[in-house]
């Protein structure tokens, strides 16, 4: 789509050079990047916990960590890979190409965009700092049992910590969330209606809703905790009549819905990849759009599914385990939508494609090991095995990582404006699949053969060398792998082919502008006649998929130091609350100071807004 | 003309016609839906657990139906703020209708109303601690007791200081908020209205059941 656009007017925005620029920024494509790579860092550092774990277990009876560091270890090597890699990792694709893929010159409210970011960024070192000041990182599993949680069982600050970092985490989801949900539905170009929104658009905007309507479940339930390990409640302490099983209530009803927040995205990005790659449009858009849905709403009803082991009764049983099962329903709708699209068509094997179809053999097998953990008498003789370790790896890694790493090589050339490296590219991939199943198939058999997750070492005449062995050498494949993707990157940010604006002939409106982009997106606004414009105006004539109107005038809100002020103001005040119990004559000063800090960066934030009403 | 095709168009999606502001405010409100929801079935999965206590009086929860009394001061109380509803939507009408005066009386009104609520909710605190010693800490009814009206009082209190912002803001500025441009004096009402109903769930679940 070349047009003139040296003749239109746009008002620009004062800019700040330097790091300043990326501290006060608010423009979508920015703060996507910064989540993208600061999740990257942490996908880093909770992979290297992981060889920590592998090195362990790689034979038995092994001492490279002490028990204690073992828990510490693997709890945080879950909720880094969870909260600060996975989930921020999606919303960085979802800040950078929501807006462009329905047309937007920025998100709906881009200072709290910014104020996202940091309380991402603000989270995770308020957890890490466990290690150098709380006497020890999070040691009670990712999802921190009760009453292992208890200042009984977990003697360190560690939890209090997790609990923290958490809370900022959590805020910095919810406003994500009610971003990306405001952003699609008021702020599509015109003629971009739901039906015509492209997939990952649709599945963001599910994942938006489940976190806002599955977050406050765990808010409460970490605060509770909060308030048992520090101002002497007993919620979940069963020897002073609380109720261990109420956190596990508490924590599911998010954390089942968690998974799908995770896995949406991944499912969103390879339904725009596949057909790109498949020259033929999605086979069956509705089914997939509405299976989304499907998913999103089963996912609620299914939670209890962790919870076979607690005797919940036959009838709750066999109700979370029906639900589970039809869950299978709407994602094997979507498996087979994907397959069909592929049937017949004119298939090219880059690398976002390779990841793409990665994922669906991966996933599959996932949804498969799932199907069968949903069978409550089967649960029950797996479950805390390490049968669950590979089945939630094969979604979780084999599903979500592998699609989001296909959605980084396809989106690269539209973020940097250069081609990443296909030849280095392909190493990736099949280092990784190979690493990948060496790693986690393996565990399916240790956890048939009974071996308990979590467990810090074994004996060696329980026969769980062979297979422990193996999949320590695949952990480090991956390891492998993932340095090979890094020097791709570098190679190809500072070497890469030039990318143009469409270099994978794609069908969506991200690609009718420039790579990078420039700070409001689109120099004109376009009207979208179809779900596939720049297809359609190529393949079946000029205004079928979309017509341009010249007379547009993007407004963008200039940079601002608000958001990170605030945010900073949270970020003092979780260690307020550290010391709150503790150590009240110096909680209660950094909490005072804490708040202050917020106030000025809400005192800006509001002055700014009345300059120009953009939240 | 294409702007004519834009308003054609705009005709048949309504969503790109909300307003933005209102639009994050109810979504944000479905949130805390989920929120209060989460607290008060943490309420009712814990009131019945009587044993074992520290609390010298060790009630059960019939015992703790007495502390409330005949529920009189909190039925007061959840009457002045429920009124608060109606002095708000008195205030948005004022600013609606360019009446600054009106508008800001209405506002005033809701603010005493908040504080007069957050008030008697201290006495009432102080009056359970030190009459009934039932803290946060010796029963799990005073648990989840503190807990879930504590979390609706900061909700108030976080009310008040965004009215009280408000009605400064609209003192300072005195034309700020006119019937052109009122959403902020909307979305407060819209987070006022929203505290207000949620007492009424509390209310029924903790006090009258």
């Amino acid at each position: 789509m070349a047009t003139d656009v040296s003749t239109l007017h746009h008002a620009p925005a004062k800019q700040r050079r330097g790091w300043l620029e990326w501290i006060t920024t608010v423009d979508h494509k920015k703060i996507g990047i910064m989540y993208a790579v600061t999740a990257f860092l942490f996908f880093v550092i909770g992979g290297l916990e992981a060889l920590l774990i592998r090195l362990q277990l790689g034979s038995s009876q092994n001492a490279i960590l002490t028990p204690e560091a073992y828990n510490q270890v693997f709890t945080m090597h879950g909720t880094t890979m969870v909260f600060m890699a996975i989930m921020p990792v999606n919303a960085g694709f979802m800040n950078y190409f929501v807006p462009l893929m329905i047309g937007a010159g920025d998100m709906a409210y881009p200072r709290m965009n910014a104020m996202s970011y940091w309380l991402l960024l603000f989270g995770g070192i308020v957890m890490y700092s466990s290690f150098v000041f709380g006497g020890g990182a999070p040691d009670a599993g990712w999802f921190a049992y009760a009453p292992l949680t208890s200042t009984t069982y977990s003697v360190t600050r560690g939890m209090d910590y997790w609990v923290l970092g958490l809370q900022l985490l959590g805020v910095s989801s919810l406003a994500g969330s009610v971003n990306i949900i405001v952003t699609i539905i008021r702020l599509r170009a015109p003629g971009m209606r739901f039906n015509r929104m492209p997939l990952f658009v649709w599945m963001s905007f599910v994942t938006s809703f489940l976190l806002i309507f599955a977050l406050p479940s765990i808010t409460v339930g970490i605060t509770l905790l909060f308030f048992d390990r520090n101002f002497g409640t007993n919620f979940f302490l069963p020897a002073a009549g609380g109720d261990p099983l109420l956190w596990q209530h508490l924590f599911w009803f998010f954390g089942h819905p968690e998974v799908y927040i995770m896995i949406l995205p991944a499912f969103g990005v390879v339904s725009e990849m596949l057909p790109v790659f498949s020259r033929k449009p999605i086979f069956g858009y509705e089914f997939v759009a509405y299976s989304g849905v499907a998913i999103g709403v089963l996912g609620f009803t299914v939670w209890a599914h962790h919870m076979f082991a607690t005797n919940l009764g036959v009838i709750a049983d066999t109700f979370f385990a029906a639900a589970s099962m039809l869950i299978s329903v709407p994602t094997g709708v979507k498996i087979f939508n994907w397959l069909a699209t592929l049937w017949r068509g004119e298939l090219r094997f880059k690398t976002p494609m390779l990841f793409s179809l990665g994922f669906i053999a991966m996933f599959v097998i996932g949804g498969i090991s799932g199907v069968s953990l949903a069978a409550a008498p089967f649960d029950l003789q797996v479950t805390d095995s390490y049968f669950v370790v590979a089945h939630f790896h094969y979604v979780l890694f084999g599903g979500a990582v592998f699609a989001l790493f296909g959605a980084a090589y396809y989106w690269f050339p539209k973020i940097t404006g250069k081609m990443m490296s296909e030849r280095i590219g392909k190493w990736h991939f099949w280092i990784l699949l190979l690493g990948f199943n060496l790693t986690f198939f393996p565990q399916h058999m240790l956890g048939l053969q009974g071996m308990p997750r979590r467990v810090w070492t074994y004996q060696q005449n329980q026969g769980w060398d062979f297979y422990n062995l193996l999949s320590t050498i695949g952990s480090f494949c991956i390891a492998l792998a993932t340095l090979v993707f890094i020097v791709n990157f570098i190679i190809s940010l500072r070497k890469g082919a030039p990318a143009g604006n469409d270099p994978w002939d794609a069908a969506t409106l991200e690609w009718a502008t420039t790579s990078p982009p420039p700070a409001h997106n689109f120099d004109v606004e376009y009207i979208v006649h179809s779900r596939r414009p720049l297809w359609d105006n190529k393949y079946s004539g000029e205004g079928r998929g979309m017509t341009i109107n010249y007379d547009f005038h993007p407004h963008l809100p200039p940079p601002s130091f608000a958001p990170i002020i605030f945010s900073f103001g949270l970020f003092v005040l979780a260690y307020g609350m550290l010391n709150l119990a503790s150590a009240p004559l110096i909680g209660i000063p950094i909490i005072l100071v804490a708040l202050a800090i917020a106030f000025v960066g809400m005192n800006r934030w509001v002055g700014e807004i009345a300059q120009d009403p953009v939240l | 003309m294409a702007q004519a095709v834009v308003r054609d168009i705009d005709k048949n999606d309504p969503g790109r016609g909300l307003d933005l502001r209102k639009l994050g405010m109810w979504t944000f409100l479905g949130s805390e839906v989920f929120f209060f929801g989460a607290l008060v079935v943490t309420h009712l999965s814990m009131r019945g657990v009587v044993a074992p206590s520290a609390s010298k009086a060790n009630l059960d929860v019939a015992g703790v139906r007495n502390m409330f009394g005949d529920n009189v001061l909190t039925s007061i109380l959840a009457f002045i703020l429920l009124t608060s509803s109606l002095t708000m939507v008195l205030a948005l009408d004022g600013v609606k209708t360019n009446n600054q005066k009106r508008f800001r009386f209405w506002l005033g009104a809701t603010i005493a109303c908040g504080v007069i609520f957050l008030g008697g909710q201290v006495y009432e605190f102080y009056h359970i601690v030190h009459e009934y010693n039932v803290t946060i800490k010796n029963m799990m009814f005073g648990s989840t007791f503190f807990f879930v009206t504590g979390f609706h009082g900061t909700h108030v209190a976080v009310g008040v200081i965004w009215l009280v912002s408000l009605l400064v803001s609209a003192i300072r500025h005195p034309e700020r908020y006119n019937a052109g441009n009122y959403m902020a004096v909307e979305l407060g009402g819209l987070y006022w209205h929203f505290v207000d109903l949620v007492w009424v769930l509390i209310f029924t679940v903790i006090y009258l059941i």
